[in-house]
């Protein structure tokens, strides 16, 4: 051991609903933090920095909410930070945090956030105004036909039907019922998913995630600190955050870098944290993935950028032999993924708290049996925004 | 017990500024309905929409390059939703590579049926050549043109 590891000590997760009428914006937050200290059997003193997890104002509508949320997180004379990479937030506040401690700067650091996406009617109205004034803002772009642009270049390259769509969704519902803190829980057939009306083709109904409200909070310290107060822990071994062009355009046409049907920056980044967790083949080497996909077709390209299967496109026929179930050989989402529950600011967060949750055997009713290694991940921006972790118990 | 809520509308006025590549882009657009990119000197790469500089090489781009009117279909969906503030459906849109070009240019499809998004789906596949089509009264913005198949 090299005694400068970063560990999870500490998770705390709301149960995700629509609204939460009950719960203030800082109230959310609350029920996240309160869970995750207890977790970490730590004093609030012995919190170091806050990393603060919020995307979009807009879809809590309060201009800077961190601003309300430094006293739900304790934050008070602390160092204190806001992220906001859209929807990869969660997991890009948890990368800070590793950072700050890996850097040497702190020992503790807490992250946490909420959102309430159940309160905000026009969610798609706010999305569109991630595209550029000058060009694009005049067209109706949503992060929904931004990914039913992808699922088409998908279906081309690789032969996914909607029928495929529909198998991950039917999946990841199975899954999520399971998991008690899930917002769709509800098990739902292929005939149901396909029966869905259509919202931006080929992406009906029952592809899309929820709009969740909800929070989650996570306590990371440095190996020497958990070592010294003898803390349990699991360990974030790989991690890393890589961004793509900007413009839907460019991922389209002669010979593209980043391949709008694929999830190329996503893979790099992948790649990135296998290299620094020394996984060399990730298909045989992890036991459970948590991997940010809001719409179903777009799990396919995560595990493929995951190198899960062999080549791109695979991931269609390893899903349909149940290679990727609750039982299955690696199953993926086990939580029902952010496909079932999407609070923007925190979904991310969930997908390595889950994974955390995971390889230190807590995940409950849909735990993975015997998983050690986990990988997160997490999407942001115009799908242009990317982070990874690998955690290993 | 009665729990309450507040309910909040945010209207919010900009007035951006485009810019000069942009603001070129625009003008040939309403004044002479024509269509321009940006090429990179280094690539040879013509960005369309036209960029003032290469995210690739992060060098200026040198020249003003007229691309389309024709062009092939790159991505397409048809929107079935109404959301908030957004045209009401069906609308089919996506992203068409014009001649000459080297990038996509997002505008919407027009002329299609979209009783069925899977007979649709047929007529706009990848690939497909389509050719812009200019409005009447054009103002200097991505709604002046749209896309038909040829």
């Amino acid at each position: 051991m090299s005694g400068d590891r970063v560990g999870i000590i500490g998770i705390g997760q709301s149960n995700f609903r629509s609204r939460r009428d009950d719960a203030s914006y800082p109230d959310l937050v609350r029920e996240a933090v309160v869970p995750a200290m207890l977790d970490a059997k730590l004093d609030f003193d012995a919190i170091d920095a806050v990393v603060y997890s919020l995307s979009p104002d807009a879809m809590v509508g309060i201009g800077n909410a961190e601003r309300l949320g430094v006293d739900a997180v304790g934050g008070r004379n602390k160092r204190f930070l806001r992220i906001n990479t859209g929807g990869a937030t969660g997991i890009s506040s948890v990368t800070a945090a590793y950072y700050h401690i890996a850097s040497g700067v702190c020992d503790v650091v807490l992250t946490a956030g909420a959102d309430k996406v159940g309160e905000c009617g026009d969610s798609q109205t706010v999305l569109n105004k991630i595209w550029d004034p000058t060009y694009e803002r005049a067209l109706p772009l949503g992060t929904i036909n931004m990914l039913a642009m992808s699922a088409v270049r998908y279906m081309r390259r690789y032969g996914m039907t909607e029928e495929d769509m529909a198998y991950i969704a039917v999946k990841n519902r199975r899954q999520a019922s399971l998991n008690l803190r899930a917002h769709l829980r509800k098990v739902v057939t292929i005939e149901e998913v396909m029966e869905s009306r259509v919202i931006s083709w080929p992406i009906k109904l029952m592809d899309c995630c929820p709009q969740s409200s909800g929070g989650a909070a996570m306590v990371l310290a440095s190996e020497r600190f958990i070592r010294d107060n003898k803390l349990d822990a699991v360990w974030i071994t790989g991690v890393a955050c890589r961004a793509e062009t900007y413009w839907m355009g460019d991922r389209m046409g002669n010979n593209p870098t980043a391949e709008h049907a694929d999830a190329y920056a996503l893979g790099r980044s992948f790649e990135q944290s296998y290299r620094m967790a020394g996984i060399t083949d990730p298909a045989n080497q992890v036991h459970i993935a948590e991997l940010y996909a809001p719409f179903s077709n777009t799990e396919y390209h995560a595990i493929d950028a995951a190198r899960l299967v062999g080549k791109p496109g695979d991931s269609i026929q390893r899903t349909r032999d149940g290679e990727f179930e609750l039982g299955g050989r690696l199953p993926v989402n086990p939580s029902g993924g952010t496909l079932c529950t999407n609070a923007i600011a925190v979904t991310a967060m969930a997908r390595v708290a889950e994974t955390a949750l995971q390889v230190w055997g807590r995940a409950g009713a849909h735990q993975v049996d015997g998983a050690r290694v986990g990988i997160a991940s997490g999407n942001g921006g115009d799908h242009q925004i990317f982070g990874t972790m690998v955690i290993e118990a | 017990m009665e729990l309450l809520g507040r309910q909040e509308v945010w209207n919010i006025t900009y007035d951006h500024a485009l810019g000069e590549t942009a603001s070129y882009f625009f003008t040939q657009i309403r004044d002479h309905r024509k269509i321009f990119g940006r090429r990179c000197a280094k690539t040879n790469r013509v960005l369309v929409p036209p960029r003032a500089f290469s995210d690739e090489t992060l060098l200026p781009t040198t020249e003003w390059v007229e691309v389309g009117p024709g062009g092939r279909i790159e991505a397409f969906t048809f929107v079935y939703e109404q959301f908030n503030n957004l045209p009401p459906p069906p609308y089919s849109f996506g992203y068409v590579l014009l001649d000459g070009a080297d990038t996509a240019l997002g505008g919407y499809f027009k002329g299609v049926d979209l009783t069925n998004p899977r007979e649709a789906a047929e007529k706009l596949a990848i690939s497909t050549r389509v050719v812009t089509k200019f409005a009447e009264q054009r103002k200097g913005d991505v709604l002046d043109f749209w896309f038909e198949v040829e």
